[in-house]
């Protein structure tokens, strides 16, 4: 009789936690596209900042966050290769794989601070090249952690059958090795790119903001998220509505991204 | 035994093998001759190092650092006929050249992630073959050798990974086959393998024999007795007989190797 009561009251309470969790999910979303969906115009999307549109913000923030990817991804998955295919089992390999988990949860703030003292500071002023690298060294961690943990996932069997045919341990480790974890790869890039795409410290001190449409990544580069930051803390109207309706839009693309990336996994198993 | 008429194709000689960190080797002294357009089955019950020896045989135990060899592994040269002892081969273009010698195939198929053609492909570019033309007839070539081109006549293009499981490991052997190996090492082919796969396999390996020398390590006694020509039975990493088959299963000549195969232990 006890047992049965007290699987009631686990139970309940696991459900009554479960719903306040999801509750707040969905008070954030209704808010969000309640007072976002208001300020959303076309010409939000065919205006600069400037102007009271968020056309540059998007392009800006695309732009630092795809150069970002360019710069992460063949880093981070040569050194999720190193990791699993070359240095496994060393010392060495060890120590970069705890290093990198533990970057994977560095504050923001605290890669924003670094690479400000040495992009911004020495190069006299904020400048998008700075963001790049900031988003660029979140994204990093994600990227090796997801190449290392995906390329383990490769049946051993399968190198040796390579080896076997008489190929080259990098060949078989690029043409055969990386294809049978292309998906998960893929998907850990995309999640990565998710993450940073709606990051704001890491460009608050980097490339801060531009008002105005520019391409100029030696100056301040326009950033979404440091303009929502910046336009809620403004007093007039015009300016707070605004940054609803970018948060709204901010929100919609993270969840695509994401969205996509789940349906990639999932149709892989 | 001694038999003139058989050419051996590779030699073990006095092989100690030690596993990295191991204490003791896992092999210990084996001397065992593979004779040319025979089946060799290497029989043992678990970890009594058999699919140590197969593996040494290609060299892809040096896949993992800190292993030590001691002792010869010879494989004849086919144009000069003389023994030369691959664990001499130290580059690895040498050893590359080795495994395209001799080939293997392992007890989980492993169809690489691409279409059937370009799985059988995947070996013979790596060879250097790069004309279309060539390929499509080495690619076909091999496939009806490995009594897989009915089935897969109409789907090259589509993944390897749909097949079943027998026919990706007929595909396997395919791939292998293309190669045109001397030597082709199967370890344990068919334990993840149904029956009737296992038949198709077993008539394959039966017929590759012409062309190829076959050495297979197995858990199936029958199997060891329906394919093999010679039969090695092996304990603790020490060779305790090596015969014809039929000498093996019918007049062992030690005690050991009789218990093991009426299943009195193992």
């Amino acid at each position: 009789m006890n047992r049965l009561l007290l699987n009631k009251i686990v139970l309940i309470l696991s459900t009554v936690s479960a719903f306040i969790g999801i509750g707040f999910l969905f008070w954030i979303l209704i808010t969000l596209t309640y007072k976002g969906l208001a300020g959303v115009h076309f010409e939000t999307f065919t205006k600069d900042l400037v102007e009271g549109g968020i056309r540059n913000l998007l392009v800006g923030q695309f732009t630092m966050a795809l150069m970002a990817t360019l710069v992460a991804v063949p880093l981070g998955v040569l050194a999720g290769i190193y990791l699993r295919e070359y240095g496994h089992g060393s010392k060495f390999a060890s120590v970069i794989r705890t290093l990198s988990d533990v970057m994977t949860s560095a504050p923001s703030i605290v890669i924003g601070v670094f690479v400000f003292a040495i992009l911004v500071d020495p190069f006299g002023g904020y400048n998008g090249w700075a963001g790049i690298v900031a988003l660029a060294i979140m994204m990093l961690p994600i990227i090796i952690g997801t190449t290392d943990n995906m390329l383990a996932l490769v049946p051993k069997e399968l190198r040796e059958a390579g080896i076997a045919l008489g190929g080259s341990k990098h060949k078989i480790i690029l043409q055969i090795v990386l294809q049978a974890a292309k998906v998960g790869v893929t998907t850990g890039i995309l999640l990565s790119f998710a993450r940073i795409i709606g990051e704001t410290a890491p460009l608050l001190f980097t490339s801060a903001n531009n008002q105005f449409f520019t391409m100029d990544l030696t100056g301040q580069f326009p950033s979404l998220t440091v303009s929502i930051y910046n336009l809620a803390t403004y007093p007039d109207e015009a300016s707070r509505n605004l940054a609803w309706a970018a948060s709204f839009i901010l929100t919609a693309i993270v969840l695509f991204i994401n969205l996509t990336g789940r349906y990639f996994t999932r149709n892989k198993h | 035994m001694a038999n003139s008429e058989l050419k051996k194709v590779m030699e073990v000689k006095d092989l100690f093998f030690t596993y990295p960190g191991a204490p003791e080797p896992t092999l210990k002294g084996n001397n065992l001759p593979i004779y040319e357009n025979k089946i060799t089955a290497l029989i043992g019950p678990s970890g009594c190092g058999k699919s140590t020896l197969l593996r040494a045989m290609n060299r892809i135990h040096d896949l993992y650092p800190g292993l030590t060899y001691k002792g010869k592994i010879d494989l004849r040269n086919q144009e000069t006929g003389k023994m030369e002892n691959i664990l001499d081969l130290k580059k690895e273009n040498e050893l590359i050249n080795l495994r395209q010698r001799v080939g293997m195939i392992f007890q989980k198929p492993t169809p690489f992630p691409m279409s059937i053609y370009d799985n059988v492909a995947y070996g013979l570019k790596l060879q250097g073959i790069k004309n279309k033309g060539e390929l499509d007839g080495l690619v076909e070539e091999a496939l009806k050798g490995a009594a897989i081109w009915k089935e897969t006549k109409d789907r090259l293009k589509d993944s390897a990974m749909g097949m079943s499981g027998g026919q990706q490991q007929r595909l396997c052997i395919a791939r292998s086959v293309a190669l045109k190996p001397e030597v082709l090492l199967f370890d344990e082919p068919t334990s993840a393998l149904d029956p009737i796969s296992t038949g198709a396999i077993e008539e394959l390996i039966s017929e590759i024999k012409k062309d190829i020398t076959v050495a297979i390590v197995t858990h199936n006694m029958q199997q060891a007795s329906r394919l093999s020509d010679f039969t090695t039975f092996m304990y603790l990493g020490d060779i305790i007989e090596f015969d014809e088959t039929e000498k093996i299963f019918l007049n062992p000549s030690q005690k050991m190797t009789e218990d093991y195969i009426t299943g009195r232990f193992g």
